[in-house]
């Protein structure tokens, strides 16, 4: 991956493994591959954000192209489609800031921005670029990170997201998740494609294709596996695929149905939902599929396991009770508890990376919602409003909740802030959407 | 003999509904299905025409497959459920009953009992749904006769859906187990 470092500190690291490409003609092929690939793309539209957006300016960063592939536009999209960034056009200021030094506090607040990002992109012999960032609080007139990277043409989308990265955190808290991906599913008519994508949406690239249904793509933490459910030989078996060399195994192919895998923490335990032995019951198995053994009896269905992030204990749902609902069960032993109270139907329980809460679905009266649910509190807040809204995923950063719903008799994705404010549609061109899957923070 | 064969109908109902007994409020969502259940778990309404008319799985027509003949019970392969339900009702009970006396009396047949729910709820959970379905319709199955190791249940959930649509006549369509037939 890509790796930055603070400015003016020592020679330029190379981050580039790839041909050198002359300058021009690499913005043609980038130019070309953003055409291509258009069709099949989500693009993700804000439709309702927090109040409290931060105003900030991203100044186009000198002697880089203009238009939607440059670094500076990539960086304010990321950070305006993020709902918590309000974009502050950067025109009429003159000239141009590129350095810290050139920020002017007094202009830009009088633009109403608080941040301002300025920065270059300088062709280097070699044909990289040296790419630096500067983002500056210009309420408190005090410059709050700068950066440099030296990459090559190919490598502007992945930077950019870097630096968004970088300057989300900086102005939250939080780390940013521009520099991952999502994987979901899409039908078009009986063809079903797995495809993974940058969390822009861009860039989807096909992982299987399939004339059966596939369901439940569940990325490994290592971000080079996806485990999921495909119907290819009649009836769920689960599979897991590797991205970079796309070999692929089935890990749980029994008699009977096989469904619903997650990954341990560490990667190295798969737990899924296998009827080998009558009714559906959770099972863990080492990840190559071998060794599955059950995690507990029960005579109800017990399925959809998710690992909390210390991996000691696993959410499922269960109707022992009598109807869907959400439990947990510590694997280092002890009694089953269930989380879930309110309500007829509480599903597909996904942890939030804090380990303090989880997402799930939620019926309320023939609707079904994204809800969070605190451990401690047990506070219950629905933060979408049906009708068939389902597959949560959370974003690694926890801030952010993916989820598939219908419009119009279609399946597409959304997303919603975990705190409910900021929503996003994520639009594709005629095509059925499901299953999300956001992937983990890419591996410094 | 008809009255042994009924009694024997009538266990086995019970004790392919004792799945729910154990679970006095099963997910039934609504009252239909709930009356349903209670009506089919009264031994009397259990018992009451259970008679098995001429379906012993020889063929019935001439030369015909039993399996394809339209006027052979065996050649109906679908039980329906009610939402949230995976109670085999009373009146699917002579259709099971036929594949089971089928099974029992061909021993190289065997099949897979496919589970299926409408397109409500969570992806996951459906799977398991309708996987208890099929499970259903299996222990009614070898309860009758059936051999377990011929029978195969897997569960499609909600993924292929038999009728598109998005109200209840398609919803009660696809909340459905499938009888198939091995090499079908």
């Amino acid at each position: 991956m890509l790796s930055g470092r603070v400015a003016a500190i020592g020679p330029n690291n190379n981050v580039s493994n790839l041909r050198p490409l002359r300058h021009a003609l690499a913005f043609a092929a980038l130019a070309l591959l953003t055409l291509a690939s258009a069709r099949a793309q989500l693009t993700i539209e804000i439709v309702g954000g927090a109040g409290t957006a931060v105003p900030i300016a991203i100044v186009p960063f000198d002697s880089e192209p203009v238009g939607p592939t440059s670094i500076s536009y990539i960086v304010g999209q990321d950070l305006a489609r993020s709902g918590l960034f309000k974009l502050v056009d950067p025109s009429g200021v003159s000239p141009r800031p590129v350095r810290i030094e050139d920020v002017q506090a007094p202009a830009w607040r009088a633009k109403g921005a608080d941040a301002v990002v300025v920065g270059s992109a300088k062709p280097l012999a070699d044909g990289r670029v040296e790419v630096r960032f500067a983002l500056v609080d210009v309420v408190k007139n005090a410059p709050l990170v700068a950066m440099v990277y030296t990459v090559t043409p190919a490598q502007f989308r992945a930077t950019a997201h870097k630096i968004a990265d970088v300057i989300y955190e900086k102005m939250t808290g939080d780390p940013g998740v521009f520099s991952t991906r999502i994987a979901y599913i899409t039908k078009q008519g009986t063809r079903f494609q797995l495809l993974v994508a940058d969390a822009d949406g861009y860039d989807p690239q096909t992982i299987v294709t399939s004339n059966e249904p596939m369901l439940t793509p569940r990325w490994a933490p290592d971000g080079m596996r996806i485990a999921y459910v495909s119907f290819e030989s009649k009836k769920p078996v689960v599979y897991v695929q590797n991205l970079a060399t796309g070999s692929r195994a089935a890990v749980a192919n029994f008699r009977g149905s096989n469904s619903s895998p997650a990954w341990s923490p560490d990667g190295r335990t798969l737990a899924v939902t296998l009827t080998k032995d009558g009714g559906s019951q959770l099972y863990l198995m080492n990840a190559d599929g071998s060794n599955p053994q059950r995690v507990m009896t029960s005579s109800s269905i017990d399925t959809e396991a998710m690992f909390m992030p210390d991996g000691k204990s696993i959410l499922f749902t269960s109707d022992r009770g009598g109807s869907p609902q959400i439990y947990r069960l510590p694997l280092g032993g002890g009694a089953v508890e269930r989380l879930t109270f309110d309500g007829s139907y509480n599903v597909s329980a996904r942890p939030f990376p804090d380990g303090k809460g989880f997402a799930f679905v939620r019926r309320d009266g023939g609707r079904f919602q994204i809800a969070t649910q605190d451990f401690a509190s047990r506070q219950v807040q629905v933060l979408t409003s049906g009708p068939l809204d389902e597959s949560p995923s959370v974003a690694p950063n926890g801030k952010l909740i993916l989820y598939a719903n219908e419009v119009g008799g279609r399946g597409t994705l959304a997303a919603v802030s975990s705190d409910g404010r900021v929503k996003q549609r994520l639009a594709s061109q005629a095509t059925d959407v499901r299953e999300p899957a956001w992937g983990p923070f890419p591996r410094p | 003999m008809k009255k042994i064969f009924a009694a024997v109908i009538a266990a086995a109902y019970l004790a392919a509904l004792g799945g729910c007994s154990t679970q006095p409020s099963a997910p039934v969502d609504d009252q239909s299905t709930a009356a349903a259940a209670a009506a089919a778990a009264k031994p009397g309404t259990t018992t009451s025409g259970a008679t098995t008319s001429g379906i012993s799985g020889t063929s019935t027509g001439a030369g015909g497959n039993p399996l394809k003949d339209p006027n052979n019970v065996l050649s109906k392969r679908s039980v329906y459920f009610e939402f949230d339900s995976f109670v085999v009702e009373d009146k699917y009970k002579a259709l099971v009953e036929s594949h089971a006396k089928y099974l029992s009396g061909n021993r190289a047949a065997k099949v897979t009992l496919q589970g299926n729910t409408d397109e409500r709820g969570s992806r996951e959970y459906n799977i398991a749904l309708g996987q208890k379905r099929a499970e259903a319709v299996k222990r009614v199955m070898v309860l009758m006769g059936a051999q377990d190791v011929v029978i195969e249940t897997v569960s499609y959930g909600k993924e292929k859906p038999k009728r598109e649509g998005h109200d209840e006549a398609a919803w009660a369509e696809n909340r459905r187990v499938d009888i198939v037939y091995f090499g079908e």
